[in-house]
């Protein structure tokens, strides 16, 4: 089976497309949550195969976007430490910080290792015990069992030298922040479809029975995500709101309980900040006690309590993932804020709003 | 960062699996999917597989969305 190819067969999306122009009976806004939607709408030209009634706006689902700017500093600071190796995935290495980036600081001499894998830096741990790394622990609920489990390693050896700091963070608390703001007038969401692999969608049902508003969990190529927009569209004309899985190859029902009960073990629901959302009740994810040992906010408090907060700045990412600003209309957008001088994580990150729009939606 | 490609597994031992998609061959952990077997479509992501592709559920979904585009024409 071609996954990819059959979910962009050019008769379906055009047949899909006409069905869409059918079905819509005004005009409605939808926010596609999952980053990795955002880049894929750019990327195949979507917007240009939705009626025009239908407007879609970029969501907080960019785990590189959302990360809060003291967290960025605060490990950008763990860089001072003796013999430090600070690991992180590769989307994160040229987000600017307050004052650096973890680009400049390898060119400064820090070293920065980029990782697949967190199970990779455990093998860096292991190979140079005389090290301290630090893994960058990124991403929402897709990528947490992938740093739970190279926890559950680093523990089982006790390497020691071993920490992971703690960035991951939750969906649903922060689309019950964003739709309890009510901010942005929205008509239905387009669930992020490999986070619901390890979440269910029965953990977004709150979004139709406490705002009213349909949902449809999709998957990534073209025809998913018009599958998606076809199945809101629907549920709008029949009133009966509902959290629709759109993505049944992958999406099982309920949730694996295997990637459930390992995030249980290791992790614990804590407040977190994200940028231009502010601090959201419980959207975070620190280390349980029994992992205390591995845990770099824990270990290196006394460095990290030396941070100072970070300055204003007059990048917009904030309100652009809110929904509120289109890349477009920012003023820095394209000026002094492009992908080769980003101002800020939205234009760096390759699932960013202002990236994929720069990239592909200059008109 | 969410991207996770649907990769068919090769081969097999104890939790490491070696699966593979376009020619591209890769090492995935199968600790959330202990029932995985040689032959299975995962979605890896992180070094880790994190759900099984079900063929079968992506041909009725191709075929729905056939039908209804047909539909209206």
């Amino acid at each position: 089976m071609k996954f990819s190819e059959s979910f962009r067969d050019r008769d379906l999306v055009q047949g899909l497309s006409r069905r869409l122009r059918h079905l819509v009976s005004g005009p409605v806004t939808f926010m596609e949550v999952c980053g990795t939607h955002t880049l894929a709408v750019a990327r195949f030209g979507l917007k240009h195969l939705l009626p025009p009634e239908v407007r879609l706006v970029s969501g907080p689902g960019c785990p590189v976007c959302v990360t809060a700017q003291e967290d960025l500093d605060a490990f950008l600071a763990l860089g001072r430490l003796p013999r430090a190796v600070l690991a992180s995935f590769g989307d994160l290495v040229r987000v600017p910080g307050s004052r650096t980036s973890l680009e400049k600081e390898r060119a400064r001499g820090v070293e920065v290792r980029v990782v697949y894998s967190p199970l990779e830096a455990v093998a860096l741990a292991r190979e140079c015990p005389e090290k301290e790394v630090i893994f960058l622990g990124a991403g929402f609920e897709t990528t947490m069992p992938a740093t739970a489990l190279a926890l559950r390693a680093a523990a089982a050896e006790n390497l020691l030298n071993f920490t992971v700091f703690s960035i991951h963070k939750t969906m649903p608390p922060a689309l019950r922040a964003l739709l309890g703001s009510g901010d942005r007038k929205l008509s239905g969401l387009l669930l992020p479809g490999h986070v619901s692999t390890i979440t269910g969608t029965a953990a977004f049902r709150f979004i139709p029975e406490e705002f009213g508003l349909p949902c449809a969990v999709s998957g990534f190529e073209p025809l998913d995500i018009l599958w998606g927009l076809n199945s809101l569209i629907e549920q709008i004309a029949a009133g009966r709101p509902e959290v629709a899985n759109m993505y049944p190859r992958a999406v099982p029902a309920p949730a694996n309980p295997r990637a459930r009960a390992l995030l249980e073990e290791v992790f614990v629901p804590e407040d977190a900040r994200w940028r231009g959302l502010g601090i959201i009740p419980g959207s975070g994810a620190a280390l349980r006690e029994k992992y205390a040992s591995f845990d770099a906010r824990r270990r290196f408090a006394h460095l990290l309590a030396q941070v100072p907060p970070p300055p204003a700045t007059v990048c917009r990412c904030g309100e652009v993932l809110r929904g509120v600003l289109s890349p477009r209309d920012c003023p820095q957008f394209g000026s002094s804020c492009h992908p080769s001088r980003p101002l800020g994580p939205c234009m760096v990150s390759s699932e960013g709003a202002c990236a994929a729009a720069y990239r592909y939606e200059r008109a | 960062m969410c991207l996770a490609l649907p990769m068919r597994i090769v081969k097999i031992d104890g939790p490491q699996a070696v699966v593979e998609a376009a020619g591209v061959r890769l090492k995935a952990r199968l600790e959330v999917l202990p029932e995985a077997a040689v032959g299975d479509y995962v979605l890896v992501h992180a070094g880790l597989a994190i759900a099984r592709v079900d063929p079968q559920a992506a041909a009725d979904t191709l075929a729905l969305i056939r039908k209804l585009t047909h539909e209206i024409q």
